[in-house]
């Protein structure tokens, strides 16, 4: 007869149990409020939630799963070995199993914290050391004015029609896996606009005073939609700030466990947005708010107050103009579209009803719903430029359910979202325009016409 | 350790799976040391993910070869260590076989993988008039097999029944490597009703590889009803009431004030406080008839006594009402750090007896316990609220839980309604049963199970097998 373990009591604190751990090493879990693995009652509601876990069906591919893994690593039963580093490493943070979850268990507090402290626990392997993350992710996205002239020759090339070209003959596959997906993604360039004034007034009456936070990559390969954004809000009646000084909001480093860079540009951001001052900071893409959203409890001490009080005017553009109660749209749009859940939408800020209210709004727009519209399309922040193989699993299972629906369009509010679905439905071949709510609700105020 | 004992064994199911459909490194093997029952664990020596019916037959035929227990697992949610790994050896975890393969409407049936989640094949049949019935609470999660193996229930079990009540047929993977079918497309097969036998038997009889589950007819209409009570006797009158009208409603649940002052915390719903209990009634079928079901039964509770009988007016109203009720178990994690969901049967006239003595028992081992649970067929869920850290109090809800079982059984109900024996509930069985009766079972288990290496020491007490002393009650979430 074999022996049966009886469960541990839970005595003690991540900190204590960080003693146990390999020694000359801290422990990753060491800063995790332990209270936060107990709420874990192992039910494993979660599971199906996971993308990795629908794909792969391996527990320690599911959130459940993580968190055993975190647990046990903090408890000192377990090593923090290639294997564990690899599982933790594959979770793309969408945070549907805190949607899924009936115990209310934080696991975006567990997962980035853990990650944070992995990458720092093992220099050698530290992303920041990857020239990747060093010259592509940290060195230049972050920064709308490298980035842009980064791209400048891609998208000479691209105007040209050299890039897709080059696609077509394979001299793309030259490039390492990760720029090759990179080019993959880039939209098609389109006219260049200018930057947004620092002011927007409001047309007719006024109803509110907002800040438009206008991002990084957003800023470059999506500012046809901050000014779209800026139009909506006017047309809704609010005065439409754009602070000059504002930066990116620090997501790319704090998701790869990069926490100091992402901390400054918080505080950074704190300062350029006068919180008090506005009614809101409006937000287009879902993983920025998200980011911006969690300032209050991401770094204790020096400045947190502050960080809280902007975090607390954040605001996704859809909740905010639900809120505030949506202007008709005019304009008809004829158009078959399904609306795809961005998760730094739908899961961490659970915002799910509201861009579907505004987008019923417009006349002529049939909305279909897509299946499975909650599970994280592979983007996930760059876990698409990093992890490309689940990435890509994803994207082909979300077009699937994309095909399925019949729609000529896709809708979703995330610039990654956007991205990833637009360049596998070019891989597969289809004319499938992926637009934000914002850039419809725009066009029925300008009663244009439906093309892309 | 297997993996080192055998490493021809690992390498021989690598040939059968490939790399990637074999985990054998300790790191990989400790989250497959329990489900969602967590006082018991032990790893598995090696997780094998097979993707077709041959692969299963293939991998049960080396474990026999190599003399090594194996056990299949679906999704892990089960809640009384089912599949937990006792003695080790090779885990067949069935989440990739989750293919829904034929679904014909005109015949109402489905053919489905073992490792499809249950509410993935009702997704698939939306729009089509038609779903699969069986509802637990982790449908979400959960898997058809692991439906099939537990026989599982859920609120809608009083009107539609339980798993074995839409299970047509099933393939499966016999204790030495054998596939076989038993039942079919078709009702009613002649022979020996096989597929009853496996249904509810915890993987310890054969391994299911593709179920034939029926489909049912979605209902027309609905009608809702929140009920609220002074006190828990006239609720629990209440249901039998309802019962013995003839009215058979879809789900008859009921919430005692504890779970509501829990809810009310986390979800603002709008219960009143001060009610002592709450029934949410629904029927369901075909839209002529349902109101004057609705309002019968609403004359029904106002004679038990009902201070006030609301009406879900709308679909949104209705979808709230439920989803307060999916949601109780997660909401009691706010009243305390842990708790211990038991799942006692008793005849329905029974239940304000039951809950009588639970509250009683409860008070005496100064452990509060809150009720939420099926009371249409008198399937109780007292939650016992602790704190883990504290072993006193672990102790004492130990204590508290026995003597509760225990009262299920004098009352001549059951020790568990949906959950299962696994290794939780073992130690009752001879409560429940007698000697000869547990006798004829283990007989049939031997003959499907000769050697004793398909999943052993599991729902039947085993002669000569050391039983499993309970360390500390479990927590969980769902049921």
């Amino acid at each position: 007869m074999h022996e049966i373990t009886p469960l541990p009591t839970e005595t003690h604190t991540a900190a204590e149990a960080g003693q146990n751990a390999a020694p000359g090493r801290a422990n990753p879990g060491q800063g995790i409020d332990y209270e936060l693995f107990l709420d874990c009652v192992h039910c494993g509601l979660c599971t199906s939630a996971c993308p990795t876990y629908l794909e792969l069906g391996n527990e320690n591919d599911s959130p459940r799963g993580r968190i055993y893994l975190m647990r046990a690593v903090t408890d000192g039963r377990l090593e923090l070995g290639d294997e564990v580093r690899r599982h933790l490493e594959l979770c793309l943070d969408c945070r549907a199993c805190e949607t899924a979850c009936p115990s209310g268990v934080q696991y975006g507090k567990l997962i980035e914290p853990f990650r944070v402290a992995m990458e720092q626990s093992a220099p050698g392997k530290a992303k920041t050391d990857d020239w990747f993350h060093r010259l592509v992710l940290f060195g230049t996205f972050p920064y709308p004015g490298r980035l842009r002239a980064a791209l400048a020759p891609a998208r000479l090339a691209q105007r040209l029609g050299l890039l897709r070209a080059a696609e077509r003959i394979g001299l793309l596959k030259l490039l390492p896996a990760r720029l090759q997906q990179l080019v993959a993604m880039l939209p098609p360039a389109s006219k260049r606009q200018p930057r947004l004034p620092d002011f927007l007034p409001a047309m007719g009456s006024r109803r509110a005073r907002v800040a438009l936070f206008t991002g990084c990559v957003g800023d470059v390969m999506f500012r046809p939609t901050n000014w779209a954004t800026a139009r909506v809000l006017q047309q809704n009646g609010c005065d439409v700030l754009v602070p000059r000084a504002q930066q990116c909001c620090g997501a790319i480093h704090y998701h790869a466990g990069s926490s100091e860079p992402a901390l400054g540009m918080a505080d950074a951001n704190v300062a350029a947005f006068n919180a008090d001052d506005v009614d809101a900071v409006i937000v287009n893409v879902a993983g920025c708010g998200s980011m911006l959203k969690d300032y209050g409890h991401h770094w204790p001490g020096d400045g947190q107050p502050q960080r809280a009080g902007l975090a607390d005017k954040v605001r996704d553009v859809s909740e905010f103009l639900d809120e505030l109660g949506l202007v008709d749209p005019p304009g008809t749009i004829e158009l078959v579209a399904t609306y795809h859940d961005a998760c730094h939408l739908a899961h961490a800020q659970k915002v799910r009803e509201a861009p579907r209210r505004l987008l019923s709004k417009i006349p002529g727009l049939e909305l279909r719903e897509l299946g499975e519209s909650e599970v994280c399309c592979g983007a996930a922040g760059t876990y698409n430029l990093t992890e490309t193989e689940m990435a890509g699993r994803l994207a082909q299972r979300k077009m699937a359910n994309i095909r399925a629906t019949g729609a000529a369009a896709v809708v979703t509010a995330n610039a990654g979202c956007l991205l990833q679905i637009a360049r596998e439905a070019r891989a597969q071949g289809l004319d499938l325009p992926v637009v934000h709510p914002i850039d419809l609700l725009d066009k029925s105020y300008r009663r244009e016409a439906w093309n892309v | 350790m297997i993996a080192q004992r055998f490493p021809e064994l690992v390498r021989e199911l690598q040939r059968v799976v490939g790399h990637d459909g074999v985990l054998a490194a300790q790191s990989e093997l400790v989250v497959y040391e329990c489900d969602g029952y967590v006082i018991d664990k032990n790893s598995p020596d090696v997780v094998v993910f097979p993707r077709t019916t041959e692969h299963v037959a293939q991998i049960v035929r080396l474990c026999n070869e190599h003399d090594v227990p194996f056990l299949p697992r679906g999704a892990g949610t089960s809640l009384a260590g089912g599949c937990l790994p006792v003695g080790g050896g090779v885990m067949i975890v069935l989440t990739r076989m989750k293919e829904i393969l034929e679904i014909h409407l005109h015949d109402r049936y489905a053919v489905v993988q073992p490792g499809v989640v249950n509410i993935h094949l009702t997704q698939k049949l939306k729009g089509s008039g038609y779903h699969y019935a069986p509802d637990p609470s982790s449908q979400g999660a959960c898997t058809i097999g692991g439906n099939f193996a537990t026989n599982s229930g859920g609120p809608h079990t009083l009107k539609y029944g339980v798993t074995v009540n839409h299970v047509l047929g099933v393939e499966a993977v016999l204790a030495d490597g054998s596939v076989v079918q038993f039942g079919g497309p078709a009702e009613d097969y002649p022979g020996l009703d096989l597929p009853g036998v496996l249904v509810g038997s915890e993987g310890t009889l054969a391994i299911a590889t593709r179920l034939w589950v029926r489909l049912t007819r979605d209902p027309q209409g609905y009608r809702t009803l929140l009920a609220v009570f002074d006190s828990v006797d006239d609720a629990t009158n209440a249901i039998s009431e309802v019962i013995a009208a003839g009215i058979v409603p879809a789900a008859l649940e009921m919430m005692d004030q504890g779970i509501l002052v829990a809810l009310e915390e986390a979800f603002h719903f709008g219960f009143p406080l001060d009610a002592e209990a709450i029934l949410l009634i629904e029927v369901d079928g075909l839209e002529a008839g349902l109101d004057a079901q609705r309002d019968e039964i609403i004359e029904l509770c106002q004679r038990s006594g009902a201070r006030e009988v609301r009406r879900a007016e709308t679909a949104a109203e209705r979808q709230k009402l439920w989803k307060a009720r999916k949601q109780a178990f997660g909401a009691v994690g706010r009243l305390s750090p842990s708790y211990c969901t038991q799942d006692g049967v008793v005849p329905r006239t029974k239940l304000p007896h039951m809950l009588r003595r639970i509250a009683e028992i409860g008070s005496r081992h100064d452990v509060r316990v809150v009720n939420v649970f099926h009371a249409g067929d008198g399937n109780l869920h007292p939650i016992l609220l602790f704190d883990e850290r504290d072993q006193a109090q672990v102790r004492r809800v130990l204590e508290a839980s026995e003597e509760i079982l225990d009262e299920c059984i004098a009352c001549g109900g059951s020790v568990t309604g949906e959950h299962g024996i696994g290794v939780e509930k073992l130690d009752f069985m001879p409560r429940l049963f007698a000697a000869e009766d547990l006798a004829a079972m283990d007989r049939l288990r031997i003959a499907f199970n000769p050697d004793g290496r398909l999943s052993p020491h599991k729902m039947l007490p085993t002669a000569g097998a050391c039983s499993i002393e309970q360390s500390s009650p479990q927590r969980r979430a769902a049921l």
